[in-house]
């Protein structure tokens, strides 16, 4: 059990463009304790026993006082995402009466045409184009167009909560070292404005519903008792978040993945039914989500080292997708890999509630640039990331595409 | 017995067209196994998967004929289908077919699963209405018989079985009555404290349950249709369709000359899916997998369990084909921790290890008033079994601990706002199973574990 600054070498942004060796190493290590206490945890199989132990909570408010660093106006009600059960299976199991199964089974699937639609205008508004930026071009506005479309969230209203969005963000990443005060602040207040929006959209679709996930949520005849005002903010600030800030690092990522395999780009587009596999592949091989926090109530054993009550646990999934121990050849990129039971959505009771959307985007959207991206080359690589270590993807992505003949 | 270099080749014969039939040829031919492979089965189907039939088939949402089981990849294999294997030579290494045939092996696969427990009165069993559920056929008439919507059907026997018809029949609207002659439904998969939850349920949800009687008539009219039972408390019930779900019968008799160890809980092998012959010896060329196979356990004691799971038949049926084309040392060991689930009255249920192998449990997470809950099971200080209602994603943890043979019981502390009161882990209450009317799914084919000692008190 080293004392470490893994996670302070993890976090520092000239690691960004390729943190893996660094997940080697904390693998090597098995449970790394960082120089403020908490732990890292990167092996896969550790990972797994651990989101589903239920002594882990995801509740911050069971952080020991010295780790809280966090101000005392936190935000409330929480989303469920960092809820325990049973007010997390309460607010989860509502937030999908009306997106999946069993009371929502076509939801996902009835979006294919829409989500097609979006992508080809996308695709179209490129013809002619030498350069593109495949973040702000593409990646970024798709799912954006979606999740505003499935939650029943005006499209122009992008940028004002564009901005509300990077400031969530930012409020959630991981600083070892530096005072968060600043950018909680920040974030709650954004959660808060969101928020306030959100149900106000939705209480004008009360009594006359769209077929969106807002109206939904305030008329659907629900047994349970529905949401209250501050559970639906707190639901459909994280749908909005989650549905915007994470499929684009997964599309792009994507990009950047095939043009850096040109071979298996080459392969993808000859055989477009291996598209499935790849975006599986991509979710193991280079993750929208890399790190995710939990905290022990209890004292909990993990690979030999006891990690105290209190006292956060970052699980890097994005280590454990590399796990050798787990997959064959991990850093190698097989869009026809068999047996990829990847944690590129987490796993056990948090695992993504949007995970069939995501699947559903990212294929529609490979699919229809990997024609494009034959001719295409980086212009830069490493591309600029953005500046998060947990959701990490590119800032931008410019490419060259061969001028049209 | 031939060398390693022949285990490639040389003819295998699966008795069996069911999952771990199936699975165990398609596991062949992806090892390796290029020689001439026959898999025998009674039923003319070719083979299906049995979960979905006392659920989604008897609710109408499918048709019994759309459980096939989707084939990996193609076995290559001469199937014998709606043939009965009636006997086994040993020695001459034949498969002797219902139609005279004999099929010559080298490896013999034994995967003859378990049938449906008849009625014991045949021409009672015979009346019109009367049903039992194991295959395609049965599933596909009572299906129909349902959705002529009967007046009130009567169910025999309240294992998984038997609460899933129930189940079925409440969710099409149609009056059900469950007799039990044990003291609650599931009692002998998950013992009496968990079974009260069971019986809750099935109340909740409408059905007349009676437990601890036995049905000791079946009576039907002049025209041979079944009108109703007579139970062993004098009571009568009027009904109109009668299900038998007392269990199961493994399908053993045609090994009876066989000189394997054969009999009413199975075919006896080692860890290997090697079957033992009577005298215990173990046989090199034929194995056993799926329902029909009793085979020893490490984890609890080395006891041998019969299991109808499923997902053991699945994972059996691949080492069993494993070992079928593996000379001595890398054969592989059948030590899968064992799984089931069932959905029935709007929950899942959902079992790992083995609950009957236990003397107490604890509600570790949720509560039974939520109607979701994990109960762990512990056999002298030790995790033997878990089963979740309605919270499946917890058990993988569970596993862990049994595989460890971590204490029991488990430590206070979950993550769902309910401490763990391990002051009050209660007996297991496990049924001796000879009194259930069905058997449970999981069958230590020895003894329980709290009852193998007599203890002998001196007089005075």
């Amino acid at each position: 059990m080293a004392v470490d600054t893994l996670l302070e070498r993890i976090t520092d942004y000239a690691n960004r463009p390729d943190p893996y060796p660094l997940y080697a190493e904390l693998r090597e290590a098995g449970v790394a304790r960082q120089t403020d206490g908490s732990y890292l945890v990167g092996g896969y199989y550790d990972i797994v026993a651990l989101f589903h132990n239920p002594r882990l909570s995801s509740d911050r408010r069971n952080r020991a006082g010295t780790y809280s660093g966090l101000p005392a106006d936190e935000e409330e009600p929480r989303p469920f995402i960092r809820l325990d059960d049973p007010e997390h299976r309460r607010l989860r199991s509502l937030a999908t009466r009306p997106f999946g199964p069993p009371h929502s089974p076509g939801r996902i699937d009835a979006m294919r045409d829409e989500i097609t639609r979006i992508t080809d205008e996308l695709i179209e508004s490129l013809q002619g184009r030498t350069r593109v930026d495949v973040v702000d071009d593409f990646a970024y506005p798709l799912p954006v167009s979606v999740i505003c479309r499935l939650l029943g969230v005006p499209r122009e209203d992008e940028p004002t909560f564009r901005e509300w969005s990077n400031a969530i963000i930012d409020s959630g990443d991981i600083r070892p070292g530096e005072d968060l005060g600043t950018s909680q602040r920040a974030g709650n207040q954004a959660r808060a404005q969101m928020g306030r929006y959100l149900v106000d959209l939705a209480e004008q679709r009360r009594g006359h519903p769209g077929d969106d996930m807002l109206s939904a949520f305030v008329n659907d005849p629900d047994p349970a008792g529905g949401l209250t005002r501050e559970e639906l903010a707190a639901t459909a600030v994280l749908l909005l978040v989650a549905g915007h800030e994470t499929t684009v690092n997964l599309i792009t990522n994507g990009v950047l993945t095939l043009l850096r395999h040109p071979d298996q780009l080459e392969r993808l587009r000859r055989e477009p039914d291996l598209l499935p596999g790849a975006v599986e592949e991509l979710l193991r091989y280079e993750p929208p989500v890399h790190l995710l926090e939990r905290i022990p109530l209890t004292h909990v054993d993990v690979a030999g080292t006891t990690i105290p009550k209190g006292v956060p646990v970052l699980l890097v999934l994005a280590s454990g997708n590399r796990d050798p121990k787990r997959f064959r050849d991990p850093d190698r990129f097989d869009p026809t890999r068999r047996d990829n039971q990847h944690l590129g959505f987490g796993s056990g009771i948090h695992i993504c509630y949007g995970a069939p959307l995501a699947r559903v985007e990212a294929q529609i959207a490979l699919g229809a640039l990997l024609p494009h991206l034959t001719t295409a080359t980086l212009v830069e690589d490493p591309p600029p990331y953005r500046n998060s270590a947990v959701l990490r993807g590119p800032r931008h992505l410019p490419i060259e595409l061969a001028p049209s003949p | 017995m031939p060398g390693p270099g022949d285990l490639r080749e040389g003819p295998i014969v699966i008795v069996g067209a069911s999952l771990a039939g199936l699975r165990a040829a398609e596991a062949l031919r992806e090892r390796g196994f290029t020689g001439s492979l026959t898999v025998v089965g009674d039923e003319p189907h070719p083979p299906y998967d049995r979960p979905p039939l006392s659920k989604q088939v008897l609710l109408g949402m499918s048709p019994a004929d759309t459980t096939g089981l989707p084939m990996r990849r193609d076995p290559d294999a001469d199937w014998r289908l709606g043939v009965r294997a009636t006997g086994l030579d040993p020695v001459g290494r034949q498969v002797l077919l219902a139609d005279g045939e004999s099929l010559p092996y080298d490896r013999l696969l034994i995967a003859t699963g378990t049938r449906a427990r008849p009625w014991p009165q045949p021409e009672q069993a015979a009346l019109d209405g009367v049903f039992t559920l194991r295959t395609r056929d049965d599933a596909g008439c009572l299906a129909e018989r349902l959705t002529a919507g009967p007046r009130r059907v009567l169910v025999i026997g309240a294992g998984f079985t038997g609460s899933e018809i129930a189940s079925a029949c409440r969710e099409r609207g149609i009056e059900v009555t469950v007799t039990e002659r044990g003291t609650a439904p599931l009692v002998g998969a998950l013992g009496g404290t968990l079974a009260k939850l069971a019986a809750g349920l099935q109340r909740a949800h409408g059905v007349d349950l009676r437990c601890g009687v036995t049905v000791t008539a079946l009576c039907g009219n002049a025209g041979g249709r079944f009108t109703g039972a007579d139970l062993s408390d004098g009571s009568h019930i009027d009904a109109d369709v009668c299900v038998i779900a007392m269990g199961a019968v493994r399908n053993v008799e045609w090994l009876a000359d066989s000189g394997l160890a054969a009999g009413p809980h199975g075919v006896a092998c080692d860890a290997g899916c090697r079957a033992f012959d009577m005298y215990g010896i173990v046989t090199d060329d034929v194995f056993v997998a799926g329902d029909v196979s009793r085979f020893p356990h490490p984890l609890f004691d080395y006891q041998m369990l019969s299991l109808e799971h499923w997902g053991n038949a699945v994972a059996q049926a691949e080492v069993a084909a494993h070992n079928m084309i593996s000379p001595g040392p890398p054969r592989r060991p059948h030590l899968a921790v064992p799984v089931f689930w069932s959905s029935q009255f709007g929950v899942n249920i959902k079992s790992v290890g083995v609950p009957t192998y236990s003397d107490q449990v604890v509600i570790a997470q949720g509560s039974l008033s939520e109607r979701r809950l994990v109960a762990v099971y512990g056999y002298r200080g030790r995790i033997t079994a878990a089963v979740t209602v309605n919270m499946a994603k917890w058990l993988e943890y569970y596993q862990g601990l049994i595989e460890a043979a971590a204490p029991f019981p488990p430590a206070p502390g979950a993550a769902d706002g309910h401490p763990l009161v391990t002051e009050f882990a209660l007996p297991s209450d496990v049924p001796d199973p000879r009194g259930l009317s069905h058997g449970p799914t999981v069958a230590l084919t020895g003894h329980l574990p709290d009852r193998r000692l007599t203890v002998v008190r001196p007089a005075g």
